[in-house]
C-alpha cells in the first residue's frame, strides 16, 4: 500500500504516456486486423484513470466498462498482458477469452472490463458490500461513461449503495457522447452529477483534463469514505479524441470541438505544470515518451509471438470445478 | 428420519450453511423483517442478524448484480427471488454476468452464488407470475439448475448449491412448500450432489421422467396405473443441469418406453433435450416413440378451468403412458 502523497507525478505522467502510446498502437494493430471484434480507445481521457489511481491504494477495488485498456494499465497489468489479450492470445490477462472489453487482473485488483452498459455498476456495489461486510479498510472505484446513467441497473445500484452506506466512488467519465448520442440528447438533466442528488449521494464535478484536480478530488473523497463508509459520485468532464470504437469516424461532432479539447490535452497540461515547477526537463520528457513507445512496441511483439489458447482447453473455463454438463 | 415440510427443509439448509460459513449471506425482498414472503427464511434474522440476512428494495436487477459482485471478491451470496418470474427483471445479471465471469476473466473469477426461490406455475397467479424458467436457464453454459421435489431433496440440494463454486439456481415450487416428507435429523449432514437423478419408484413397463411439481403428479399416476397392471418407474431428475444421463439411460434400458412430464413449455423445453439424448444414445432400446407432457404452448390464463387445461395433469399423463405402452 502506497500513500497518496508518495505517488510521483513524473511516474504518473509516464503512465499517461504509456496509455496514449498503447492506444495508438492498438489502433494501428486493429487496422492491421491483428485485433478483432470491438476496440474502444481512451485517448484524451488519460488524466481520469491516472488521477484516480494516484489517489488510492494498490488493494482498493477497480472496475470499469468496456473502454478499459487504460484502467488495466493503470492498475499495474503489464502492456504485454493487455496487448496479448487484445490479440486473443493465451498470455493475455484474461487468457485471450475476454478480449478488449474484458480485461481482468485479480492480482492487481482489476475487476474488469464489462461490456453491457451499466451492468457492472451493481457488481461494483456488491464489491463495496463485501468490503463493509468484512469490515475492511478498502474503497471501490466504479468507472462508467455518460451512456450508463440512463440504465436501470445504474439507478438500482446507486439506491442500494446509498441505502447500505457502502464505500464506493461512482466515477462518471463524461466524454459528452454515448457512442454517437450527445448527453444533451440522452439525458434529461442539465448536469449529470444531479443524478447523485436523487439518491442522497454527495456529488461533485471535476475537470477530467487536469490530472491534479482529479487526483486531489478523489483523494479527498476516499479519505472521507475511509473515515465512515458512504457512497460518493464524481462527474469527471473529459473528452475522447477518437470515435466511440474503431469503426466510428465520429461525424456527429465538429473538428473545431475536437481541436478545442486537444488544446487542453491532459498530457501536455501535466507536462507543462511539471516543467514550470522545474520537476521535468524536455529531455526527461522525451525519454519517458521513448520508453513508453518501446514498451508498447515490445508488447506488440510479445502478443504476436504468443500462442493461441489451446483448443483442448475449450471446456476448461465454463465451470470452476472443470465439470461440463 | 423425521417428517418436516419442504419449507422447513429449506430453512434448515439456509441456517446450517449460514452457521457453517461466515461468507454466506441471504439477500432478497422481505427475507429479513417480514420473515420471507413464503416464510422460508423464518427466524433467520433473529438468529443471524441484519448483516447476514439482508432486506432489499424491489430491485431484482440491482441486488442480483450486487450478489455477483460480492461473489467476485469471495463472499457466497444466496439471492432469493420472491418468484423466478421476477428473475426475468434480473436476466442480464443471471445470464450475462454470473455465468460468464469465469470465462471472460480467463478463469480468474468464479462466481459462487445461489439464486433461489419458487419457480413454475402455482395456482391462478396469472400469466406474469407463472413462469417456469428451468429451460431458459439450463440453456446457458456456466449455470447449474436444480429442481427439488421433496423436502429431503430441497435440503440436500440447497446445501450443495451454496457450497458449489459456480452460480447455481435452486428452483423451488410454491405448491410444494407445505408438502411433507422424511428428512435426516439436523445433526446428520445431508448433501445431495447436483446432477444425480433419483428413482422415486421402481417399475418395469414405462419410465416416467419428471422433476419438481411433476414428481408428485407422476407418483400419483403410477399408483393409478398399477391398478391397470402397468408398472411405471419414476425418475426424478432433481437437477436439470448437469443432467444425469446415466440414470435416464439405465431406466430406459429396463422399460424401453418413456414419457417425460415437465412443467415448462413444449418448445425447446427440458423434455426436448432429454428426448434427444435418449434417441441419440440408446435408440435401439426404445420400443415406442418418446412422448412429452408439458404445459400447452400458450401464456398462462388466469381462469382456473383454463389454467388446469394448460398444465400437465393425470389424465394427460395416463393417456401418454398408455400410448407408449400400446395399451
Amino acid at each position: 500500500m502506497q500513500p497518496v502523497e508518495q505517488r510521483d507525478e513524473v511516474e504518473m505522467l509516464s503512465l499517461m504516456l504509456l496509455i496514449r502510446r498503447f492506444e495508438e498502437r492498438a489502433s494501428q494493430q486493429y487496422q492491421a486486423q491483428k485485433i478483432g471484434g470491438f476496440c474502444h480507445l481512451y485517448i484524451g481521457q488519460e488524466a481520469v484513470v491516472t488521477g484516480a489511481i494516484a489517489a488510492v491504494s494498490d488493494d482498493d477495488y477497480v472496475i470499469t466498462a468496456y473502454r478499459d485498456h487504460a484502467h488495466a494499465l493503470a492498475r499495474g497489468t503489464t502492456a504485454d498482458a493487455c496487448m496479448a489479450e487484445l490479440f486473443g492470445k493465451e498470455t493475455g490477462c484474461s487468457r485471450g477469452l475476454g478480449g478488449s472489453m474484458h480485461l481482468f487482473d485479480r492480482r492487481n485488483h482489476m475487476y474488469g472490463g464489462h461490456a453491457i452498459v451499466g451492468a457492472h455498476v451493481p457488481l461494483a456495489v456488491g464489491m463495496a458490500f463485501a468490503i463493509k461486510y468484512r469490515g475492511e479498510d478498502r474503497v471501490t472505484l466504479c468507472f462508467f461513461g455518460d451512456g450508463a446513467i440512463n440504465q436501470g441497473s445504474f439507478h438500482e445500484a446507486l439506491n442500494l449503495a446509498a441505502l447500505y452506506k457502502l464505500p464506493i466512488v461512482f466515477i462518471c467519465e463524461n466524454n459528452l457522447f454515448a457512442m454517437g448520442t450527445s448527453v444533451k440528447r440522452s439525458t434529461s438533466l442539465k448536469q449529470i452529477v444531479d443524478r447523485a442528488e436523487g439518491y442522497d449521494i454527495p456529488g461533485e464535478i471535476v475537470d477530467g483534463m487536469n490530472f491534479r484536480e482529479v487526483r486531489d478530488k478523489i483523494a479527498e473523497i476516499v479519505d472521507s469514505i475511509r473515515k465512515e463508509p458512504h457512497p460518493a459520485f464524481l462527474e469527471v468532464r473529459t473528452y475522447r479524441y477518437r470515435g466511440h470504437s474503431m469503426s466510428d469516424p465520429a461525424s456527429y461532432r465538429t473538428k473545431q470541438e475536437l481541436e478545442k479539447y486537444r488544446l487542453d490535452d491532459p498530457i501536455t497540461r501535466l507536462r507543462a505544470q511539471l516543467t514550470r515547477e522545474g520537476k521535468l526537463t524536455n529531455e526527461q520528457f522525451d525519454l519517458l515518451d521513448k520508453r513508453a513507445k518501446e514498451t508498447v512496441l515490445a508488447a506488440v511483439k510479445f502478443a504476436e509471438k504468443s500462442p493461441q489458447p489451446p483448443l483442448d482447453t475449450l471446456y476448461d473455463y465454463t465451470y470452476a470445478d472443470g465439470a461440463s454438463p | 428420519m423425521r417428517e418436516i415440510t419442504y419449507r422447513q427443509a429449506l430453512n434448515e439448509a439456509l441456517a446450517e450453511e449460514l452457521e457453517r460459513d461466515p461468507n454466506v449471506f441471504l439477500m432478497g425482498e422481505e427475507v429479513a423483517e417480514y420473515q420471507g414472503a413464503y416464510k422460508v427464511s423464518h427466524g433467520l434474522l433473529q438468529r443471524f442478524g441484519p448483516r447476514r440476512i439482508v432486506d432489499t428494495p424491489i430491485s431484482e436487477n440491482g441486488f442480483a448484480g450486487l450478489g455477483v459482485g460480492a461473489a467476485m471478491v469471495g463472499l457466497r451470496p444466496i439471492i432469493e427471488f420472491m418468484t423466478f418470474s421476477f428473475s426475468l427483471v434480473a436476466f442480464d445479471q443471471v445470464v450475462n454476468n454470473a455465468p460468464n465471469m469465469f470465462t471472460m476473466s480467463g478463469g480468474q473469477f468464479n462466481i459462487p452464488i445461489t439464486f433461489r426461490g419458487p419457480n413454475g406455475p402455482a395456482h391462478q397467479l396469472g400469466v406474469t407470475h407463472s413462469h417456469a424458467t428451468e429451460n431458459f436457464y439450463a440453456s446457458v453454459p456456466g449455470l447449474k439448475v436444480c429442481t427439488p421435489a421433496t423436502p429431503r431433496d430441497a435440503k440436500g440440494l440447497l446445501k450443495t448449491a451454496i457450497r458449489d463454486n459456480n452460480p447455481v439456481l435452486v428452483l423451488e415450487s410454491e405448491l410444494l412448500y407445505s408438502s411433507k416428507g422424511l428428512v435426516e435429523p439436523p445433526d446428520e449432514e445431508l448433501l445431495i450432489p447436483l446432477g444425480k437423478a433419483e428413482v422415486k419408484r421402481e417399475g418395469s413397463d414405462v419410465s416416467i421422467i419428471c422433476y419438481a411439481q411433476t414428481v408428485p403428479l407422476a407418483l400419483k399416476v403410477a399408483a393409478q396405473l398399477e391398478e391397470e397392471d402397468i408398472s411405471a418407474e419414476i425418475i426424478d431428475l432433481r437437477s436439470i443441469k448437469p443432467l444425469d444421463e446415466k440414470a435416464i439411460f439405465d431406466s430406459v434400458a429396463k422399460t424401453h418406453r418413456v414419457v417425460i412430464v415437465e412443467q415448462d413449455h413444449p418448445f425447446c423445453g427440458v423434455g426436448a433435450e432429454v428426448c434427444y439424448r435418449i434417441q441419440k444414445n440408446i435408440f435401439d432400446q426404445l420400443d415406442a416413440p418418446i412422448l412429452r407432457v408439458s404445459q400447452e404452448d400458450v401464456p398462462m390464463p388466469y381462469n382456473e378451468r383454463l389454467e388446469k387445461a394448460v398444465l400437465p395433469n393425470a389424465n394427460k399423463l395416463i393417456a401418454a403412458v398408455k400410448q407408449v405402452c400400446y395399451a
